[in-house]
């Protein structure tokens, strides 16, 4: 009696198992296939898309990732993605380690104040701010362009990398201040007794220390940065300076009109893969990064 | 002396950057939205009229806000429940089970969200094309393929529907992640003693993994509006534009239409100030509905 009831749970239990792999399974499915099928389209000929779209590529046409490259020129928009990425990143480390540092482990006056409204950042969300950023350095360039003669705020990479860094900064300070925080006092006093200033202990005994979260701050912000198309389409009008994601957008209208569909999903590999690419290498640290933050910028 | 006053000047310029950074592109614009939801300016001139509150009189009287502001509606309930349903459902399997490939599947599943947005909507319009899409090659291996094309992005009632699936696909793995952090933390043995004791798979999720991660899940409910209102603007903006006839016009794809395309600043600001009072709001019940006793392992 005992052991017949024994074998009918395993019974349904290895049913219960079978359904969960099976479920699995099939949201696994639902996001590669989609993904896979996106690689296999960019090595189709055109007249290949009229076929079934479930038809294997008859060849590598590796062409559409040369009129891409060239016609689309997605080479120029991949070289302005890697400046503002790179740009914004090194900013932003220049800036928030610092004020990291000094809001999570110093008391001064204002501490407080500083601590909470950058808190209260985290709650601004960018697509409401887009638009009067975009007015503020309007502005901007109709006030300098009668001094130097020319715009400077608007179509100019380097701005866009300031505001990407500028957006990013409160989920930084916040993330880098949680670790800062959990450091014991003693590694400033030591620093101290040693003779090092405030600058040298922080450089050199606190910041090697913060190596993982740095880390994990500039996969976060990789990801963002070269991801991001609202700011970049709307603070860079002129066609030769577009972001990767917005010459991908491009290319979908345009595709609508004339029938390019080999290149736009050319165009498309060349957004995901730098990003597949880091994900496969470092995916353990992001998804550990991302509990560890709580809560995405 | 000497030494307190280093200190200061140290404090001084680590903070100060970020400082700047942080009040010119994010509190600034901030305060500017509120502001100028009082006037009545098209943003490139100089002349602007204070209004008072006329802005948000001529909203409230506006078929398209009601529309937008609907379609938003619709896309938080939708996305928020079956994202919140399957990222629940698969973490709880992710973290119970012994699985084989258990993180083959957490790797996958967490993929859509490196991806840029107009990546994942390049990619959902293949899937979506009417004539030769993935979707709809795949239902005529059950129909037959002479059957009438279904237009997954063009027929006003299905389009929000696409929209939402293109968005469920995206958070489903984001939140699982989340959720699988915190069931980590529940202890073995409650499960163990549940299992002598003979409740079931469904009666242990309910009784212990639920209560247990609660005030995670009462976080992700606030993220779920947050994010929704901000994806579903991402979305539309790459995919559909709005359209068909306003069929998927969310509401700060509506603000930034106004705001910028239509040069009607002042009015769009006034959205602007309605969606963040109507998220923070949502939000402030959801939370106060969702509050229960807190427990403690």
């Amino acid at each position: 009696m005992r052991k017949d009831n024994h074998t009918l749970k395993t019974g349904s239990h290895s049913f219960y198992k079978a359904f969960v792999y099976f479920l699995l399974t099939s949201l696994a499915i639902i996001i590669i296939v989609p993904l896979t099928w996106a690689f296999t389209a960019s090595v189709k000929q055109d007249v290949e898309f009229y076929g079934s779209p479930w038809a294997l590529p008859k060849g590598l046409h590796l062409q559409n990732f040369v009129d891409a490259w060239q016609k689309a020129s997605m080479g120029s928009y991949m070289l302005n993605s890697v400046i503002v990425t790179v740009i914004a990143l090194g900013l932003l480390l220049i800036i928030a380690l610092p004020a990291a540092y000094v809001l999570s482990r110093y008391t001064f006056k204002g501490n407080a104040f500083w601590n909470t409204l950058f808190m209260a950042g985290l709650f601004i969300n960018v697509n409401y701010i887009v638009v009067p950023i975009f007015l503020m350095l309007n502005n901007g360039d109709k006030a300098i362009r009668s001094i130097i003669g020319h715009p400077f705020f608007l179509n100019n990479l380097f701005i866009l990398a300031l505001v990407y860094a500028a957006m990013a900064l409160p989920f930084t300070v916040y993330l880098l201040s949680g670790y800062f925080k959990s450091l014991p006092k003693e590694y400033e006093e030591a620093a101290s007794v040693d003779g090092a200033g405030y600058f040298r202990t922080m450089v050199q005994v606190i910041m090697p220390m913060a190596k993982p979260s740095i880390v994990t701050v500039i996969l976060f912000n990789f990801l963002s940065f070269w991801n991001e198309y609202i700011i970049s389409m709307t603070l860079l009008t002129q066609p030769g300076l577009r972001t990767l994601p917005v010459g991908l957008m491009n290319l979908m209208a345009a595709q609508k009109s004339a029938v390019q569909y080999g290149q736009m999903y050319a165009g498309l590999v060349l957004v995901m893969l730098p990003t597949l690419i880091l994900y496969i290498l470092v995916q353990k640290k992001l998804t550990q990064g991302m509990t560890m933050g709580g809560l995405k910028g | 002396m000497k030494h307190t006053k280093g200190r200061g000047r140290f404090i001084f310029f680590c903070l100060s950057p970020a400082i700047a950074l942080f009040v010119i592109f994010l509190i600034i614009p901030t305060i500017d939205v509120f502001r100028m939801s009082l006037y009545k300016w098209g943003g490139y001139t100089d002349d602007k009229t204070f209004v008072g509150m006329q802005n948000f009189s001529k909203l409230f009287q506006s078929d398209k806000f009601y529309q937008a502001m609907q379609n938003s509606i619709l896309l938080i309930v939708i996305v928020s429940i079956i994202t919140f349903a399957f990222a629940l459902l698969f973490a709880s399997m992710l973290t119970r089970e012994k699985l084989i490939g258990q993180n083959f599947y957490r790797v996958v599943f967490y993929i859509p969200n490196i991806l840029s947005v107009v990546v994942i909507s390049a990619i959902f319009s293949a899937i979506y094309d009417p004539n030769n899409g993935l979707l709809n090659a795949f239902l005529n291996l059950f129909q037959g393929a002479g059957s009438e094309p279904i237009l997954w992005l063009g027929d006003q009632k299905i389009v929000i529907f696409s929209l939402a699936g293109a968005m469920i696909w995206q958070a489903i793995g984001y939140y699982m992640v989340m959720y699988m952090a915190s069931m980590a933390n529940i202890p073995e043995s409650l499960y163990e003693s549940a299992d002598l004791e003979g409740a079931s798979r469904t009666q242990q999720f309910f009784t212990i993994t639920i209560p247990l991660i609660w005030t995670n899940i009462r976080t992700t409910l606030t993220f779920f509006i947050i994010s929704t209102i901000n994806m579903s603007f991402l979305f539309v903006t790459a995919m559909t534009g709005g359209g068909p006839d306003g069929a998927t016009e969310v509401i700060l794809n509506y603000m930034y239409k106004e705001a910028y395309t239509n040069s009607s600043y002042g009015y769009g600001m006034a959205i602007g100030v309605v969606v963040f009072l109507f998220s923070f709001a949502l939000a402030a019940v959801l939370n106060a509905v969702t509050k229960r006793e807190h427990l403690e392992f």
